[in-house]
Order: C-alpha cells, then structure tokens, then sequence
C-alpha cells in the first residue's frame, strides 16, 4: 500500500472500547488518534485533520450532539457515531446534524469496517466528483444521466418521486439516510414530518425493484431511524 | 371466708375487663371529685386546698374554672395557681363568663380544676353541660378535680325532690359520677353549715337568708348528708367489688339482675325511669327500658309521644338499654321481650283509675303479673298529686265524615233491597240484609259508622218493615234481640277489622324497615368502590329520613374533607337533585370532633345541639371511617328512637362495608407487594443463572486462548473457541436488552413515539436483522394485499416482531419452518407468528407471557422468559392483544392485534 493510511480521531470515553477499537483499526491499516473527551477530541481534530471522527454519543463533558454541530461548523468529512441503546433518539438527532452513519454498541468490527468504508468512498467520490451517475445493484442498474432505471435489462416504470427516493438513497449507497432527511430531500422542507409518504412510496419502489418485496435485498429499513440503499459488499 | 385461695384462679373475662380498665385509665385524665351534701359545705375549699398541695409538688396545675361566690378565704388559695382566662360569650346586651374547654385542651395541664360539674353551659358553648367538656378533658389525657353534690345526681333528684321541695334541673348522670376514680367526700355537720350560713361564709349575706329558708332547714341538710353518705358508700362498695373480682376473692355472687321498666306516655314513667335505675343499680344488675307502641297510642297526641320519646331518652342517659316496641297487647309484648332479654324483675306503673274499669277489663299490671311467671312483678303507685296523662280523644280525621255518609249509604241501599223483596221474603231474613250491610260497613269503614249503620238499621227495619208499620213501636220483644245482636255484631267485627288493618299496617311498617334494610345491605356487599358505598349510603339515608344528606371522607391525614369537594369530584350534583349540602366550616368542625371522638355530634345529641345538622361517625371495627352529615327538614324525626335506631344500623353497614373495602385494598396491595418481591427474587435468581452460563465460557474460552499450551492452540480451536466467545456475549447483550426493556415497561405505559407504519416494512426489516438468529430456516410471509398503514412506535414494534420470532427459533428444532402473516379485518390488524415445534405447554397459555415464565422448566434453552411479557406489553401499550395458542397439526401461534385508528381504543384491563 502506496497511499498513506487513512487517519481516524475516536472520540470515546470508555477506556476498554478504546483500547479494543485501537487494536482493531490499527490491525486494519488505519491510524488512530485517540480522545477520551470531547474537548480533547475536537482539538484532536483541529490538529490532525483525520479522514473520518467516531464518536461516541455519551460523553462525560460535552454532549455528542454538540460535538457533532461544533465539528459542522468547519469540518466537512465523515462522522461515525457510536451509540448505545438507550439513546436511540438521539442517533437520529445525530444523523439529522451531520453525522454520517451509526453504530449500535455493542457491534462486530466488521460492521464497523463496512462503514468505515462506505464513509471513506463517498469522502473519496465527493473530492474527485462521481463517475456517470451509474449505479448498479446485482441486476438492477440506475442510469442518473438518462434519469432510467432498468431490471435485469427492462425498463421499470417509476413516477417521478419515486425515481427522486431511488435516487436519493442510491446516490448514497451504504449509508444511513433519516426520514426528515428523505423527506427533505424528496418532498421539500415543508414535509419533514409526513413519514407515512415514505412508507407508502417505498413499498411501491419496492414492488418495483425488488425481487421479493417481503424480504428486500436493496431498500433496507432501519427500523426507529431511516433507509438505506444496501452496498453491494 | 375472704381469705385469697392461691389455687382459685381470677375469672378471666373480669381480669381482661380490669387491664382493659386500666390500659383506658392510664390514656384518660383521671377524675376526682369533691363531693358534698349541699352547697356550702366547702367542697371548693377542699379542692383548691388539694390543688394546692399537688402544685407544691410539682404537679402542672391549672385552673379552668372556679366560682368564687365572693368568698374571702376561698379566693386567697387562688393566689399563685395559673387560671385560665374564662371565655366570654356575648348574651343580648350582657356578657356571660364562661369555662373555655378549647382553651384547656389547648394548654393541656396535667390537672385541671373545674368547678360545679352539674353546671350547664350558656347557648354558645360547645357542650350543654359542663361534665361533657368534663369528659372531653378527661379523654384528652387531663387529669380534673371537679365539685358537685348529692342533688345533682340524677338518679338521685327525685329523692332529693322530694325531701326538699325543690326540684334541680342540673343534674349529671350517675355514669359519670361512677366513673370518677375518687371521690372525696367533704362532709359538714348539718348544725355547723347552719352557723357557718349565719356567718356569710356560704352566700353573699343578702341571699343567704332567701336560700335559708327555702333549702337549709336543718331537716333537709339531715336526710341529704344521710344520701350523700350513702352515694360516697355505694361507690365504696363498687370498688370493692371490683377490687375482690380481681383479685378472685370467693364471695357470694349474685345472678346478674335485670330490670325491665315499662314507659308509658304519662307523668309517672319518668319516676318510674329513675327508681329503676336505683334498683338496677343497688342490685348491681342491667336494666332496659320498653315502650310499647299499640295503635291506640298511636293515635296520641304529639305532645304525648314526645314526652314518651324523652323519657326515654333519659333512660338511655341513666345507663338503661332501651327498646320500642309494637303490638296490640303490651302486657304480652314486654313479656316477651323479659324472656327474652333474661330479665328478673318487671317495674310497672299503676295509674290511677276506677274500679270498675278494673272489674270490666283487666289493668295491665293484672295482664303482666298473670303472664309474669317467674318473673318478679314491683309496682309502683303514682306519685300524690302526679299530673297523670290526660285521656286523649281521636283526633278528627278527614275522612271522617265520608266514612259516616258511606254507612248511611249503605243502610239505605239495604233499605231499598228490603223495599224490593219485602213481599217475597220474611221479616226475618230482611234483618238479615240489614246485618249483611252493618257487617260491610265494620269490616269496611269503621266502628264509629257501623255504631251508626246498627243503629239506623235497627230503627228502619223497626219502622218500616215491623209491624205496626211506619211507627217505631215494636209490637213484639223478639225484635229488641235483633237489635241487640246487630249492635253486637257490629261492634266485634269492626274492631277484628280494625285490629286486622292495624296489625297489617305494623307489619307493613316492619317489612319496609326490613326491606329497606336488606336492600343496603345486599347492595353494599356487591360494591367494590369506596365512592359508590358512599353514594349508596347517601341514597338509603334519604329514603329513610326526609332531610340534606353528605357524607364526609377523610383524607390520608384524617382531616375530613368538605362534601362540596368530593362532590365535584367524586359525582356531579344535578340540578334538581339536592343530595348534599354545603358544610359551613364552623359545621365541618363539628364533623371533625363527631369523627375524631367517634360520637355523635350536632341537633338532637348532647354535642353541640344547635347546630341544624346531625353528625354520625361511621364506626367501623377498627376505626372511623368518615362522617354523615344528615340536616333533616324536620328535626323532630331524629327524636324517635326507632328511627336513630334505623339510622345507625345504616350507618354502621355502610362504615363496615367502606372497611371491609379498604381493607380488601390495603390485602391487594400488600399481596402485590409480595408478588413484586416473589418477582425480584425470581428474576434475581435467573439473572445469576443466565449471566453465569455465558460468562462461564466467555472466561473459559478467553483464558485458554491467553494460556501456554505446549503445542500451541490449532487454527480449527482457535476459531471453535473465537465463536464461541462471541455467541456467548451476544446472547449476554440480548439479555440486557431484554431486562433494559423491562425496566422501561415496568415503570407504566411507556412513551409512545407513534408514527404511521406499514407492517410488511418492519417484517422484512426484523427478518433481516434476525437472519444470524434465526439460521437456515424456510420462513414464509404472508403479507396481505394493499395492508393499510397503522399507528404505532417503530423500534417497539419492530422489538416485538423481534421477541415474538426469536420465541419461535429458541423454542423449535433449528430447520423448522417459520410463518409470519398480517392481514386487516374491521379496525384491527391481525399479525401472526406460528411454528412447527412442540407446541404449547400443557396449562394456561397466556401464562406464558407472565414475566420469569418458560414454556418448558428443563429446557436448556435460556433468556429469561422476558421476551414473551415484554411483546404483551408493547401490545397493551398500542390498545392492543395478544394471545397464545397450539395450530393444527402442531405447533404454535402468537397472535396479536392492534388498532388501525389512530384514535386509541380502550384497552380491554
């Protein structure tokens, strides 16, 4: 490997997920800056300019929450929070400021590698601006530039919101969107709460693009929290 | 003879009466008493000497009050004791002074004086009388040195009447006298009094000589220092008594006596009243009571009814029980109640009357000694001069009249059939249609109109249809019989009718009582509800008494509440329906002394008695459940005992049925407690099991992965013991979440963050979060077309199709199928989970979703039993059910429901 490990601040105060956490992402190539507060973490990252933040939501000093706004204000790339379940609120809220994906604690690391990856490939398709506007999903494909959208070879028929949500999601694939962000995007700021409109349309989509809509390979539900276009991975 | 016997053990039941006297006395104040044969013989001296005494020692003595009578020496031993200020109560232009009992209790000295017992208060002060503030102080733990003489015990007034010429109104009752625990006699030679009157040390000068002559005749001083002696002996003998039972000293021992006195509604009862209570109280025995109601007295006039209601009532306050009865005959009626209450002697009045009403009729007194058996009959002849009752007429009735003209009717008519068939018939059988209509009207009307019809029927017949007509001579003397015969006729079957009709009318009286009663009673004991007791009660009250009724409840700190609140609160007053009154504050502290003292307060009891609302503490057996507040439109309805006596049955049902409640609710909650504690313990016990099982290989396969093994630990045992540790920590993370869940269910409903959802969404979602869990399994889905979208929480519904299909894969065989399906029908979205395992344990299914349950005790299987109780109670927290059930051809079903409206529905609890 040429290219220079991508650097990551873990924002966390658990001394033992910390050192766990090291260990893992260290094996993994990435190199790892840790802060057991947020005060410390976002000097951290003001310092280090990492490629990615994890952070945990439930920090002693600072609410994770604040942390994410403060890191808003002048830093652009991923933030992955890590949240326990008791805090299923405020992974959303978490979303909606910023963040870029989640992480339910307690989690496999290789949950965490799927996302780190994820991340990192939109951080590396934003700086160097997406090839096409194609994605394609085993046999589906989405053609951005001719606003078409194909199964196995034939045209699926999607009025012109669906396409919006297909797109929105695929456009982002891998990574977590909320409903307000959907519904924003989709549907315009005025809707942000109307979540029964994604549910109606993405059971349409749905119907549509997935082989058995019961059991969906590529529109994944997260249930309390939002949609996600599943990673081909 | 009066030797202890160590071996003669004391009777137990007298010995349990001695500690419980005692256990009382030792709350109480305790009362001592200065007695003296009359006024002046220096009882106040004597008291305020004591007083004296115990202030030198140390003792908190306070004076309440004492009345000087501008007596020189008396007031110098005032000097130096703290005395209450008397309180003042405005009269007309002038102010009045007198004992402030609020006041006392408020300093709470440990003795109190308190002079003239038998006084009674100015209209203003809480009780009438002093004694009852008297006992008030007592029962709020104040000791009392008090003065009284031997006129003022009521038993004793007609004695002391009768010596002195003079009747005293103030009285005390002999209870309260006998319950003093010492009794000091002051006792002044009568010449002595005399001289120490001469000198002025008794009255002001000028009125000494006005109350010389007309009370202190040496005579009179004589025989009431002889009854002054005798009272201070009896109550000698009474401690004494009670002193050999207690300490089982063999004596002779008489039979429990008991007096029955009979009240009638003259003069003489009252005399009767008090000489029974001498004698109840010399044999040291019971006594009772009895007026007996029969239909003539029914028809007394008020007055006269009155005077037998206070009579009795002042039976009541000298200590007798008493009982109202009903019947025609009185002689048979007390009887009865003699056998039946064990009495030994009968105590009647004989009134004057004629002899030869004696001769026609035997008296009552014959009638009660002829029947008495081995009962002891005493009678006891009026007093000379006594005001006997006069005789009382009917009053008029309305009807009167109409009844007259009916009889004139039918004579009439008789007269015409007579007219009709008087050529067909005899002259005999025509009397006979007259009697035919005599006995209509004695049996219909009345004795006065069948007097009538006889009479008239007789003269018709006579005049009309006996020969020589149309003259009233009578040619022969058979018909003087006919006569005679319809008279008498006449006359027996008026009055059977008459007695029938009044005997039916007792017994419909009686049956209604009764009914009345049953009717509480039975609808108390269906009620579950402390509010719909009340209002039951409140329903009763009112149908029995013509008047306001509230019931007043406590609150948690036994203060009671105003009715006007619990009204708003606990059911809305309608418009037309005056069920309740507002409690003035100055009342609701009346309700307050009735409910704390548990007695009585307000009209028509000794507490209070201007207040126009009555107070009736509902006595439970264990404690005062509240108050009934009852302001009758008529407060002579409380004067009759029957009726007091209906209203406190009432009362007393409804007080232990509000107890027998509250004491089912305090068992529920306390058995609650117990099954929360049962649940603690089990969830306890399981938590230890099921977090050791998983931390005993997690530490196990930990440590053999850190140890030296000589060979090295081979890739294959390596990762064998890798999974191992990681299922074993995802089955410890599963059981936190499931015991973090519970813990927010356990705290009531949880916060709902309802949104719309679709159902077939959050089962797709959960199946692929679940598909590590569920393994290799065929898992149908059955989602029915065009599913609407319902209202609920989605991280809660998704936890719940999450339990509900890790249920299924923990407890069947890995590889068997799974179903999950949903449908609507009506409102209601129907979601079901079923398997193909074992099925249902045998026994109540819906057992299972209790918490710390599992299907089968020696599964292997581990994770609380949380999973099933925590579905329920996301399906009761939406509005909705669930239920458990085997399938055909095996396996099982859950199955819930949940409301498509966003509306909730009541939840079915």
């Amino acid at each position: 490997m040429n290219e220079p490990s991508p650097g990551i601040v873990l924002i966390e105060d658990d001394p033992q997920i910390r050192r766990f956490l090291v260990a893992a992402l260290e094996v993994h190539g990435y190199q790892v800056h840790e802060a057991p507060t947020a005060a410390e973490g976002l000097r951290l990252v003001a310092a280090r300019q990492p490629d990615l933040v994890i952070l945990d939501l439930g920090l002693p000093d600072l609410g994770g929450l604040e942390v994410i706004r403060r890191l808003r204000e002048w830093y652009a790339r991923p933030i992955l929070v890590l949240s326990a379940r008791t805090r299923e609120q405020d992974k959303v809220a978490a979303l909606d400021l910023g963040a870029d994906d989640y992480l339910t604690k307690p989690f496999g690391i290789d949950e965490l590698l799927a996302r780190l990856r994820v991340a990192l490939r939109h951080l590396a398709g934003r700086q160097t601006g997406d090839a096409g506007g194609r994605i394609e999903a085993g046999n589906l494909v989405i053609d951005a530039a001719a606003r078409r959208v194909t199964k196995g070879g034939t045209d699926v028929h999607l009025t012109p919101r669906e396409y919006q949500l297909l797109l929105a999601l695929a456009s982002q694939r891998g990574r977590v969107l909320t409903h307000r962000q959907l519904l924003r995007e989709v549907w315009g700021p005025a809707h942000v709460e109307s979540t029964h409109y994604l549910r109606i349309y993405m059971r349409a989509l749905r119907a549509k693009i997935e082989e058995d809509p019961a059991r969906p390979r590529w529109l994944l539900t997260e249930i309390g929290v939002g949609y996600r276009f599943a990673d081909p991975e | 003879m009066a030797a202890e016997r160590p071996d003669a053990r004391p009777d137990p039941d007298a010995l349990l009466a001695r500690v419980e006297r005692e256990a009382r006395a030792a709350a109480r104040g305790r009362l001592k008493i200065f007695f003296g044969a009359s006024a002046g013989v220096g009882k106040s001296y004597a008291m305020l000497e004591a007083a004296r005494k115990m202030a030198a020692q140390g003792v908190d003595v306070v004076v309440g009050y004492v009345e000087l009578h501008g007596r020189p020496d008396t007031e110098s031993l005032l000097e130096g004791l703290e005395a209450l200020p008397p309180r003042r109560l405005p009269h007309r232009d002038i102010e009045l002074l007198e004992f402030d009992l609020d006041a006392a209790l408020a300093r709470h000295p440990a003795l109190l004086l308190v002079d003239e017992l038998a006084h009674t208060n100015h209209p203003g002060a809480r009780h009438p009388k002093r004694w009852q503030d008297v006992v008030e102080l007592l029962d709020a733990g104040i000791d009392v040195f008090t003065t009284m003489n031997v006129q003022h015990v009521e038993s004793l007034n007609d004695v002391v009447a009768q010596i002195t010429g003079v009747r005293i109104r103030e009285t005390v009752p002999d209870s309260v006298f006998e319950a003093a625990d010492e009794v000091e006699l002051i006792d002044l030679p009568p010449d002595d009094l005399i001289a120490r009157l001469h000198e002025g040390k008794v009255y002001v000068p000028d009125k000494a000589r006005d109350a010389l002559r007309a009370f202190f005749r040496k005579g009179n001083l004589i025989a009431l220092r002889q009854l002054a002696l005798r009272a201070t002996a009896d109550r000698v003998d009474a401690a004494l008594r009670a002193y050999r039972a207690s300490h089982a000293i063999a004596g002779t021992w008489a039979a429990a006596e008991r007096v029955l006195v009979c009240v009638g509604p003259d003069a003489l009862s009252e005399q009767l009243v008090r000489r029974a209570r001498r004698l109840a109280h010399a044999l040291h025995g019971e006594w009772l009571a009895a007026y007996v109601e029969t239909p003539h007295l029914q028809r007394l006039p008020q007055a006269a009814r009155d005077r037998v209601l206070r009579t009795l009532k002042l039976a009541e306050s000298l200590g007798a029980q008493t009982a109202n009865l009903s019947g025609d005959h009185v002689a048979e009626e007390l009887l009865d109640l003699a056998r039946q209450r064990n009495v030994s002697k009968i105590i009647v009045g004989k009134p004057a009357r004629a002899r030869w009403r004696d001769r026609l009729r035997p008296s009552l007194v014959d009638a009660i000694i002829r029947g008495s058996g081995d009962i002891d009959v005493l009678v006891v002849t009026s007093e000379p001069g006594a005001p006997v009752a006069p005789t009382v007429r009917l009053p008029k009735r309305s009807s009167r009249r109409s009844a007259y003209l009916k009889s004139l009717a039918m004579v009439l008519l008789a007269t015409a059939v007579c007219a009709v068939l008087f050529r067909v018939l005899g002259s005999t059988n025509l009397a006979m249609i007259y009697l035919l209509a005599v006995v209509w009207v004695a049996a219909r009307v009345g004795r006065g109109p069948s007097v009538l019809a006889a009479v008239l029927s007789v003269a018709l017949f006579d005049f009309l249809f006996v020969p020589p007509y149309f003259s009233f001579a009578v040619s022969d003397t058979q018909y003087l019989l006919t006569f005679s015969v319809m008279l008498t006729v006449s006359l027996v079957v008026s009055d059977l009718a008459a007695q029938g009709r009044r005997r039916a009318a007792v017994a419909r009286h009686r049956e209604r009582r009764m009914r009345e009663l049953n009717a509480l009673s039975s609808e108390l004991a269906g009620e579950r509800l402390r509010e719909r007791l009340v209002e039951i009660l409140d329903r009763h009250v009112r149908g029995a008494v013509d008047g306001d009724v509230a019931v007043l409840l406590p609150d948690e700190h036994g203060r009671l509440q105003d009715p006007g609140l619990f009204c708003t609160r606990g059911r809305t007053p309608t418009p037309g329906q005056q069920n309740w009154f507002p409690v003035p504050g100055n009342d609701l502290g009346i309700a307050q002394w009735a409910y704390d003292h548990r007695r009585s307060a307000g009209l028509g009891t000794d507490t209070l008695a201007s207040a126009d609302a009555v107070y009736i503490p509902l006595k439970a057996l264990q404690r005062c459940m509240g108050v009934l507040a009852l302001r009758p439109r008529e407060p002579r309805q409380l004067q009759v005992p029957e009726q007091m006596h209906l209203l406190d049955t009432m009362v007393n049902q409804a007080a232990i049925a509000i107890e027998r409640v509250e004491l089912a609710i305090a068992a529920r909650n306390a058995s609650v407690e117990v099954e929360s504690e049962r649940l603690r313990n089990a969830m306890l016990s399981a938590i230890s099991h099921d977090f050791r099982t998983p931390l005993a290989t997690i530490i196990g396969a930990a440590t053999t992965l850190l140890s030296n093994a000589p060979g090295g630990i081979d890739e294959a045992h390596r990762r064998t013991l890798l999974g191992s540790l990681l299922d074993e920590a995802e089955r410890l993370h599963r059981l936190t979440g499931n015991l973090l869940d519970l813990s927010r269910f356990d705290h009531g409903k949880p916060q709902l963050n309802k949104e719309w959802l679709a159902i077939d969404e959050l089962v797709g979602a959960t199946l692929a979060h679940l598909a590590g869990t569920l393994g290799p399994r065929d898992i149908r889905v059955e989602m029915a077309a065009d599913l609407p979208l319902f209202p609920g929480d989605e991280t809660l519904i998704g936890q719940l199709l999450a339990n509900l299909l890790e249920n299924a894969s923990k407890h069947t065989p890995a590889g068997t199928p799974l179903e999950i399906a949903a449908h609507a029908e009506d409102d209601w979205l129907h979601v079901a989970v079923r398997d193909r395992g074992p099925g249902l344990p045998a026994g109540d299914a819906n057992r299972l979703f209790e918490k710390f349950q599992r299907g089968r005790p020696e599964e292997a299987q581990s994770g609380f039993g949380l999973g099933l109780s925590i579905a329920q109670a996301i399906v009761q927290a939406h509005g909705g059910r669930i239920e458990a059930r085997n399938r055909d051809g095996g396996g099982a079903e859950f199955a819930f429901v949940l409301p498509l409206k966003r509306a909730e529905r009541p939840t079915h609890e």
